[in-house]
């Protein structure tokens, strides 16, 4: 008795089996170094060269178009996590630890990304480099979220044991996601509202929030990118007494 | 799905909703401490703290600010739309101050009931467009 059609899950185990997915990824990056490049170039130029300056701000509001994909890159990064830790924990796919394990540091990048962006845009617009405000507060405790999952892999030995840690360590920390999204909904914080995601209209004319967008989905593929590239290099530790593993390795390249 | 992995799945969604719970009520028992800042209103109903340092969010009042003297002493009104506190302060404003800006300022309430304030901080609102576009936004407001 099962909900997932069978072909569909054989797929799944297919593509999740060790040798299988090292040997997507291995198909994938070149393509998705590409995509990135194409999104990134437009998305930088459109953002800092094309894009007109500010009513209030001038030109200093163009960090905008790395502190806001960082940020929402941080929060995104850490959902796939927290998802990847339920199924680590339901199924026990080894795919799902790595991946898992994989996105933290980079999660954590972006995260520190958002935070001194945001710092150095805050200096010169609000007056200060840092403040407690929700917003700024909760952003600083996903960045130690980050942090903790990787220093709690690496501290127990049992790779497994230690996986099975941190997806619970992951799925608790979730609930600072809406906490950060809300945050200047919720309470007064000197960072601004939403502006892309205000539902009846965003309030960002449409010549600074196209660059801004591409910019947001560039940053998703190089996230694709990075975490492959982690996650090859996890499988490869995680599996080296693997008969594929020393086939791969005898391999002349 | 396999009953023992129902299970599982069951006790994460448990679990999820246990430390969801556990955040909304740590979060409502600390809703005040988590307000960056209070607003005009508070103040004139005197829910704000005396004698001791707090922050004031709001709104610069058009054609308020004043500069007394010669040297960096500035009084402005700050406005939440439904009630006024008078604000003095000496020091630099942050380059995005002007009046119709959003700011917070840290200070206390003096005996005359006017916030001095020892810092002020510029709130950037969330709307991003050229110039042009906010010229031509000002233009269409203005015979209202």
């Amino acid at each position: 008795m099962s909900i997932i059609p069978a072909p569909i899950s054989r797929f799944f185990h297919k593509t999740a089996s060790p040798p299988h997915f090292y040997a997507l990824a291995d198909k994938l990056i070149p393509w998705l170094t590409v995509l990135f490049l194409l999104l990134l170039i437009p998305g930088l130029y459109g953002g800092l060269v094309m894009a007109p300056a500010d009513y209030q701000q001038g030109d200093s509001y163009r960090i905008i178009y790395i502190h806001v994909p960082a940020a929402w890159m941080s929060l995104f990064i850490y959902v796939l996590m927290a998802i990847m830790g339920g199924i680590a924990l339901v199924w026990r796919i080894k795919l799902a630890e790595v991946m898992l394990i994989s996105s933290a540091p980079i999660g954590a990048g972006f995260t520190f990304i958002a935070l001194v962006t945001g710092s150095l845009w805050g200096k010169p617009m609000w007056g200060t480099w840092w403040v407690w405000d929700a917003r700024l507060t909760s952003e600083l405790i996903l960045l130690f979220l980050y942090l903790g999952v990787t220093s709690l892999y690496g501290a127990i030995e049992d790779k497994r044991d230690a996986a099975r840690a941190v997806s619970i360590l992951a799925l608790v920390g979730v609930v600072n996601i809406p906490i950060i999204h809300y945050s200047v909904e919720w309470w007064n914080t000197l960072h601004q509202g939403p502006t892309v995601s205000k539902m009846d209209k965003p309030s960002i004319h449409i010549s600074m929030l196209i660059p801004l967008l591409l910019m947001a989905v560039a940053f998703k593929v190089y996230y694709a990118i990075a975490v492959l590239q982690a996650a090859k290099l996890q499988l490869l530790k995680r599996e080296a007494s693997a008969q594929w593993v020393k086939s791969l390795l005898e391999k002349p390249q | 799905m396999k009953p023992h992995r129902k299970q599982r799945l069951m006790l994460i969604g448990l679990m999820l909703i246990g430390i969801g719970l556990a955040a909304t009520f740590a979060l409502k028992a600390f809703n005040e401490n988590l307000m960056y800042f209070f607003s005009t209103t508070d103040v004139v109903e005197g829910k704000a703290p005396k004698e001791t340092l707090f922050r004031l969010g709001g709104m610069v009042v058009k054609g308020s600010v004043q500069r007394p003297g010669a040297d960096l002493l500035v009084r402005f009104t700050l406005s939440d739309f439904s009630k006024e506190v008078s604000v003095e302060y000496s020091g630099i404003l942050p380059d995005l101050f002007r009046e119709g800006q959003g700011i917070v300022a840290k200070g206390r309430l003096d005996n005359r009931g006017v916030f001095v304030a020892e810092e002020v901080l510029a709130k950037h609102d969330e709307n991003y467009m050229p110039p042009e576009v906010a010229d031509s936004l000002k233009k269409n407001q203005e015979p209202k």
